[in-house]
């Protein structure tokens, strides 16, 4: 049945959120919808964010009832973000961050975090799965004429810095919730597209062929940066994305988390204690002085207050500040330091013992972070694994997104310092392109896509953001103490477009029937050229990064066990916009004998050795 | 329910907030208008309230619904404000800077709740203090001071007055003790 909507969901670290437009109907603008979600035991709102957090009741509690089941016990949004603080075992936050994390099985039910003996823990698949059944849930009460979003055209948005295994399993989770038609879509040319829409055509006017946007996406948990260009296209102006940035978990969390440690060691030293409870409302009066300080110059100092925790508020809260030189010192210098250009972020090697957790990034500075990626694709500077394309040229436009850069402080710094690297290299200096909504952003523009594809908007193209390489040992004798050095074989290119096949790669593997094979995984948003079947003995630095290893099991059907086959892999880009690496037999014992390789498989680099 | 006497914080409070409801919900506002017709002091009987909407009001429908969004409201400015908690407490004994500490904790979350599920806009956008010639008496308008004679009616406006434009509480879902504004908290460890 053909879908009366195209859905765009922005399925966030901290927020999610939903919009919709009309497919063929009069009026095809995107409209956001509001989720109804429990705000409070027994009260249920709607809110056009729904934090993405998610609770399990206990048997002490009531049902978690909502309009649509009375008996649940367990909800997703506002309530569960609440809950979070005072019963932090119960409760999952940042499961995307978990889901793209390949330190852990991904499928296996690890979350939450420390979970008391009573609660089941899910996966972070099926926690992603939970958030999106509760958009799904939502719009069926919202809407009940229009039916289910397994019936409409759905565009997931991810981090453009997802690798083909996370994407695979925001499908798995997406699929999970009945989302039959789905599509995935990078978080920044979502924010893109959403700027589009709301300029109308008026936005060609704002973007020349030859001019190079630079995306700016910093959101609760994660930092995103994408390049795309605006290009001359059959006598028109089309857009291409032409690279993006490692996934970096800095966010607009951390900031709050940050400050909150600045005022509370500042009342620890008055002989003010602090219990678990109080600094987690420190953390969230700091987000609101943080706001008032940013949005107002003329305020020195904002009063940050706990209230107590008992029913007596007057004598037991404990009043601190947050003064403008706290918040420039460690919040403007601390994520957003003015630095040159040929700084890099420095890399804490991780220790080897490790608590299960998510790999944060060990520095905060963003700018740091932005000057990395723009010297690999903007600057071209060989030492630092630059991209190899002889297309790097710096960018001439700003487009920011992320509820972090509402405050005119934080992006003023950011232009500036872009703008001093590019005025010190020669070049123009960039302009802003003027955004709004910066929370709703990336899920309009989702939705604006779903209408694109349908032909009522300029499509920007890109493929995939990174090539993709499996690990091939080398021949040779057992040395003690060396591991065999390992190359890369290309087996997807950059820029593979949805729907297209990569060439078959000539090199043969070998794999025993029945038994798992693991190959290590490598990908290069850096390395644009490599064709399917070129082979790397040796790269850079930072030019390759190891993803979780995959895994391929022939099924013994039709062959004996213990025979080895010699397959090919192929690589192709599904319609949904997910990666499928095939091997297929070289000689094949029935016709088109093929095999679907497991992305994404369990343990991550770090723990693969 | 037995009714006794409010202390007057309950009483400021209820007399605020049924204020906006009589302004707004005309079914409350009757609810009042007989209450306060059949409960009233004998010994002098006010003029009765505009009769609105009164004959369509079947009186047993009356208090609990009214009820229960008064203590949903109360509940939701507790949880994000600590409304109760600060209208509870005794403040003879603290200090004004004591008092307004918490003042920022109740006004802050106070009017967040508010904005998220009311909006509430001034009844006229004249500035305080000016001077207003009113074509003909209305009831957003009051009149206070020498309040005689016939429109138009010449003064000097003191205050703007509020309207909530829109209010949409939250849905009442599950059975739940409305009565329960707050659960007491027990910590384990």
């Amino acid at each position: 049945m053909s879908a009366k909507f195209v859905i765009g969901i922005d399925l966030g670290t901290t927020h999610s959120a939903l919009a919709l437009a009309e497919l063929g109907g009069t009026d095809e603008r995107v409209s956001v919808l509001e989720i109804e979600q429990l705000v409070a035991l027994g009260s249920v709102a709607k809110r056009p964010l729904l934090p993405s957090f998610l609770y399990f009741a206990h048997e002490s509690e009531p049902a978690l009832a909502l309009s649509w089941d009375a008996q649940r016990r367990f909800c997703v949004g506002e309530f569960a973000r609440a809950r979070g603080a005072e019963a932090p075992q119960r409760v999952i936050s940042s499961a995307k961050s978990w889901l793209s994390y390949g330190g852990i099985d991904r499928r296996a039910g690890n979350l939450p975090v420390g979970a008391p003996e009573d609660l089941e823990k899910i996966s972070p698949v099926e926690a992603s799965f939970r958030l999106l059944d509760h958009l799904n849930e939502a719009f069926r009460a919202a809407r009940p004429a229009d039916g289910d979003l397994s019936e409409q055209e759905v565009v997931l948005t991810v981090p453009a810095s997802f690798d083909a295994g996370a994407r695979d399993l925001t499908v798995e989770a997406a699929l999970a919730a009945g989302f039959e038609q789905v599509t995935l879509l990078e978080e920044p040319q979502a924010a893109l597209y959403a700027w589009i829409e709301q300029n109308g055509e008026a936005w060609r006017s704002h973007l020349r062929a030859g001019d190079r946007v630079l995306v700016i996406d910093i959101g609760g948990g994660t930092t995103d940066f994408s390049l795309i260009d605006a290009i001359e296209q059959d006598g028109s102006l089309g857009l291409s994305r032409v690279a993006v940035g490692d996934h970096i978990l800095l966010g607009g969390d951390n900031m709050d988390l940050a400050l909150a440690h600045v005022v509370g060691q500042e009342l620890t030293e008055q002989g003010k204690e602090l219990d678990r409870f109080q600094l987690g409302a420190l953390a969230h009066a700091c987000r609101g002085a943080k706001e008032k300080l940013l949005s107002d110059a003329s305020l020195e100092q904002v009063a940050v207050v706990l209230p107590s925790r008992g029913s007596q508020l007057l004598g037991g809260s404990i009043r601190g500040e947050l003064r403008r030189e706290q918040v420039e010192r460690y919040l403007l210098e601390g994520f957003f330091p003015a630095v040159s250009v040929n700084e890099r972020p420095k890399v804490r090697p991780r220790a080897g013992l490790t608590q299960a957790g998510l790999p944060y990034a060990s520095d905060a500075a963003i700018t740091k972070h932005l000057a990395a990626f723009l010297a690999r694709h903007a600057f071209a500077e060989p030492a630092s694994g630059a991209s190899d394309s002889t297309d790097a040229r710096p960018p001439t436009a700003i487009l920011f997104n992320g509820g972090v850069l509402k405050a005119d402080i934080l992006r003023t710094r950011v232009i500036e310092t872009l703008n001093g690297w590019l005025e010190q290299r020669g070049s123009a200096k960039a302009r802003v392109l003027p955004g709004e909504d910066l929370d709703l952003a990336v899920a309009r523009g989702a939705a604006y896509y779903g209408l694109v594809r349908h032909g009522r908007g300029l499509r920007i193209r890109g493929g995939t953001a990174r090539a993709y390489y499996v690990g091939i040992e080398s021949p040779m004798p057992a040395l003690p103490g060396l591991e065999p050095p390992v190359f890369a074989l290309c087996v997807a290119p950059f820029g593979m477009e949805e729907g297209s096949h990569a060439a078959l790669p000539p090199q043969e593997l070998f794999v025993v029937v029945g038994e798992p094979v693991t190959f290590r995984f490598f990908g290069s948003s850096t390395r644009r050229s490599d064709p399917a079947g070129s082979v790397l003995e040796r790269w850079r630095a930072g030019e390759l990064e190891e993803l979780p290893q995959i895994e391929l099991v022939l099924p013994p059907a039709g062959r004996a066990a213990g025979d080895v086959v010699a397959v090919h892999l192929q690589a192709s880009v599904t319609a949904i916009g997910t990666l499928k690496l095939e091997a297929i037999a070289q000689a094949p014992i029935v016709a088109d004998e093929r095999w679907q390789i497991e992305l994404s498989v369990r343990h991550g680099a770090n723990s693969s050795a | 329910m037995t009714v006794t006497s409010l202390p007057l914080l309950s009483r400021f409070w209820l007399s605020w907030l049924t204020s906006f409801r009589i302004l707004f919900d005309g079914r409350f506002a009757a609810n009042v208008a007989m209450l306060r017709d059949g409960d009233a002091p004998s010994e002098s009987k006010p003029p009765a309230p505009l009769p609105l909407e009164v004959r369509e009001v079947p009186r047993q429908d009356r208090a609990p619904a009214s009820a229960d969004g008064a203590l949903q409201l109360l509940a939701l400015l507790q949880r994000e404000g600590r409304f109760v908690d600060f209208v509870q407490q005794e403040l003879a004994s603290f200090g004004d800077a004591e008092i307004g500490a918490a003042a920022r904790v109740v006004h802050e979350g106070c009017r967040r709740a508010i904005r998220q599920h009311a909006r509430v806009v001034s009844v006229r956008n004249e500035a305080e203090g000016a001077s207003l010639t009113l074509e003909r008496a209305t009831e957003d308008v009051k009149l206070v001071g020498n309040v005689a004679g016939s429109a138009p009616f010449r003064g000097v406006l003191r205050h703007r007055g509020w309207r909530v434009e829109e209010l949409a509480l939250p849905t009442v879902v599950g059975a739940h003790d409305p009565t329960l504004v707050a659960p007491a908290e027990l910590e384990l460890s």
